[in-house]
């Protein structure tokens, strides 16, 4: 589905009501949106809402072994999606550049910017490491992706934790979370971008755009900084030129917006650390606003199942019986017989097949009859009783003699028993082992 | 031959010693659910079975690719979409699954040449989770305002080693499970919509299983009305 597109008069609108310096949901110049931080009931999961764009991150590990130039680095990944749930224009499966654009500013500001210990996640130098991977997937867009995403990213990371590793020696031991706690990662600092938008060549700016004055802004600053003030990246795209001192404003505004944010991800992982020591209830079920009209919730539901057994003997007691129909093979042309009442083949025209059956010799006939033969033996199996269904691996291709009534001559055919058959098709096994006998 | 006859034989009775003591596994665990909680989407859903969460997203009725375009009804696609990686052949059989149930119910004639599209998002799973696709899916299509001849909900059973019926499966509990039965059944009559299985199990065990889940559904089915009132509600 394509993105509606903005007429004149919203885009108009937009950007006089922002040389107003009005905003539409009513945020002044600086303001930030209210961030939402939720974890799941796994270790590095966690749901983070910057107004009504939302992302889920989650993080997981692998051992593998290291790149080559860097034996003794554990290996971190990042991997942002834009989920078509996000918007209608997202198509899935297609590297847009937008998602490309994304994917590099978190990489370098996640990863480049070593804000985690990657050599503490090393096991054996040269042979194995923990490659950390992060997946982030945006659910709804209202803006300003990036930051969502750094936030959510960073908070996973935090959450993280991976099983614990022993080496004594050559040996390895990855222990289970039962066995032993599990460990976090080592992190140095928190980086997070922060988004600027400029409009007018850059007169006018506003941090945290939502997708409306996304839709209508000239450029865009991402700075992301640490709450020692750092700065790890910046960005600027959309081609504006801006003046140093204005780029000097905007660092210091987004140190003083990630201080705010950083305490607020602590003050999150504290919450959930406190609930997870104390064994009261976590996850997203408790996230969940109670008051809220549009949620509901339901305890735990037990389910009546004392009449479940009468009501299937019932069922089965007044389904038909299994049709008895066991017929005899049927010969059809030397080399060619057939069991059961089958349907037509419907592998393709019957005439060429036929035509085949006569050119090709017994090879092709084979396979034909095999076909017929299955489906025959299923046809007079189904609604047959209580008889379950055992299934043997044993492929072993079985010689059958046949001895039809007009034809005296014996033929050899070959059946390969893919389906070791089932307790109706009685007749034709007693019938196989006389013929054996015979033999 | 005669062996296995006397095995058969042997685990029928089995079975039905086993039956008198199916009362307390039988249980759905908590069930949590919340309805446009998207902006963009028209219709949004987030569904928790115990610890297992999907959320759905429902765009639709909507222009439709030439290429996909079906002159008389909706084009229905599903998109599920794993937490981790990419999507791979579960994610497909899954996807292909859930969409036979909702075109089995939603009236796709009555918007012909138009695309309804279900995006499903795994947010945890912890057991039954394609149950929790399912009742994902009709929550956020009902609250997206499509028209649907019928609600869908979808129970997960469980058969243990020893023939006990589980309903409502944690991840645990599956995996130990000897089979795993998953059905989707609709409100009016609970009719069966969808049905895939794994493992072993008898003709006889499965109509049991039919017979709990439609049992169960009467309580989904229940939540679903309770938690579409609330939604409507004045207070």
């Amino acid at each position: 589905m394509k993105e509606t597109p903005l007429s004149n008069c919203e885009r108009r609108f937009l950007l006089r009501a922002i040389e107003e310096k009005k905003r539409l949901d009513g945020r002044q110049t600086y303001d930030y949106r209210n961030i939402r931080i939720s974890f799941g009931t796994d270790y590095g999961c966690c749901i983070v809402e910057l107004g009504k764009t939302r992302v889920l991150g989650q993080v997981s590990c692998e051992l593998v072994s290291p790149k080559p130039n860097r034996a003794t680095e554990g290996i971190l990944f990042f991997n942002l999606e834009l989920s078509q749930m996000a918007a209608p224009a997202f198509e899935p499966g297609r590297q847009s550049d937008l998602l490309v654009k994304l994917n590099r500013l978190l990489e370098r500001c996640l990863r480049n910017s070593k804000c985690i210990d990657t050599e503490s996640l090393c096991v054996v130098a040269g042979e194995k490491v923990w490659q950390i991977r992060v997946d982030l997937h945006l659910l709804n867009h209202d803006g300003n992706i990036i930051d969502a995403a750094s936030i959510a990213a960073i908070v996973a990371l935090c959450h993280f934790r991976r099983p614990d590793v022993s080496v004594q020696g050559d040996e390895v031991t990855l222990y289970a979370p039962e066995e032993r706690d599990p460990v976090p990662l080592s992190i140095h600092h928190m980086p997070i971008c922060v988004s600027f938008a400029f409009f007018q060549q850059g007169t006018y700016l506003l941090v945290d755009p939502h997708e409306r004055e996304e839709r209508v802004m000239d450029g865009l600053l991402v700075i992301a900084v640490n709450k020692h003030r750092e700065i790890c990246t910046v960005q600027s795209s959309g081609g504006i030129m801006l003046l140093k001192e204005q780029v000097l404003r905007c660092s210091k505004i987004a140190g003083v917006k990630v201080a705010e944010i950083t305490e607020l991800i602590q003050k999150a992982l504290e919450n959930d650390q406190k609930v997870r020591k104390e064994g009261g209830k976590f996850g997203f079920a408790e996230s969940i606003a109670d008051r809220r009209i549009t949620a509901f919730k339901m305890e735990k539901a037990s389910v009546d199942t004392c009449d479940v057994e009468e009501k299937a003997e019932e069922i089965i007691a007044e389904a038909e019986p299994p049709s008895e129909v066991v017929s005899k093979p049927v010969l059809w042309t030397p080399g060619t017989a057939q069991i059961g009442e089958g349907v037509e083949n419907s592998w393709g025209d019957p005439d060429n097949s036929e035509k085949d059956e006569d050119e090709g010799g017994s090879d092709g006939a084979v396979t034909f009859d095999n076909i017929k033969m299955d489906t025959g033996i299923e046809v007079s199996n189904t609604g047959s009783q209580d008889a379950p269904i055992v299934l043997s691996d044993s492929e072993e291709e079985e010689v059958i003699i046949l001895e039809p009534d007009k034809n005296p001559k014996k033929i050899r055919t070959q059946t390969i028993s893919a389906k070791q058959e089932k307790a109706p098709s009685k007749k034709p096994v007693k019938k196989r082992k006389k013929k054996r006998a015979a033999n | 031959m005669a062996g296995t006859m006397q095995t058969e034989a042997k685990n029928r009775t089995a079975d039905g010693t086993e039956s008198g003591r199916q009362g307390p596994g039988c249980s759905l665990r908590h069930f949590a659910c919340e309805q446009n909680l998207l902006s963009r989407p028209d219709g949004s859903a987030s569904f928790l079975q115990g610890d297992t969460s999907v959320l759905a997203g429902v765009y639709g009725p909507a222009e439709v690719k030439i290429s996909k375009e079906i002159f008389n009804k909706a084009t229905l696609e599903v998109i599920l979409r794993p937490k981790i990686g990419l999507p791979g052949v579960a994610e497909k059989s899954r996807e292909r699954l859930i969409r036979n149930t909702c075109e089995a119910v939603v009236l796709g004639t009555l918007h012909p040449r138009t695309s309804i599209t279900v995006v499903l998002q795994i947010v945890s799973d912890a057991g039954s989770l394609l149950a929790c696709c399912l009742n994902a899916a009709c929550i956020a299509l009902v609250d997206a305002g499509v028209p649907m001849r019928a609600l869908f909900c979808g129970i997960t059973c469980a058969l243990d080693s020893d023939g006990t019926l589980v309903l409502d499966p944690t991840a645990r509990q599956e995996k130990e499970a000897r089979a795993v039965l998953t059905f989707a059944l609709d409100s009016v009559d609970q009719k069966l919509l969808m049905s895939t299985t794994k493992g072993l199990y008898s003709d006889a065990e499965l109509q049991q299983c039919l017979a709990a889940a439609q049992a169960a559904s009467q309580h989904v089915f229940r939540f679903y009305r309770e938690s579409l009132q609330r939604r409507y509600s004045k207070s």
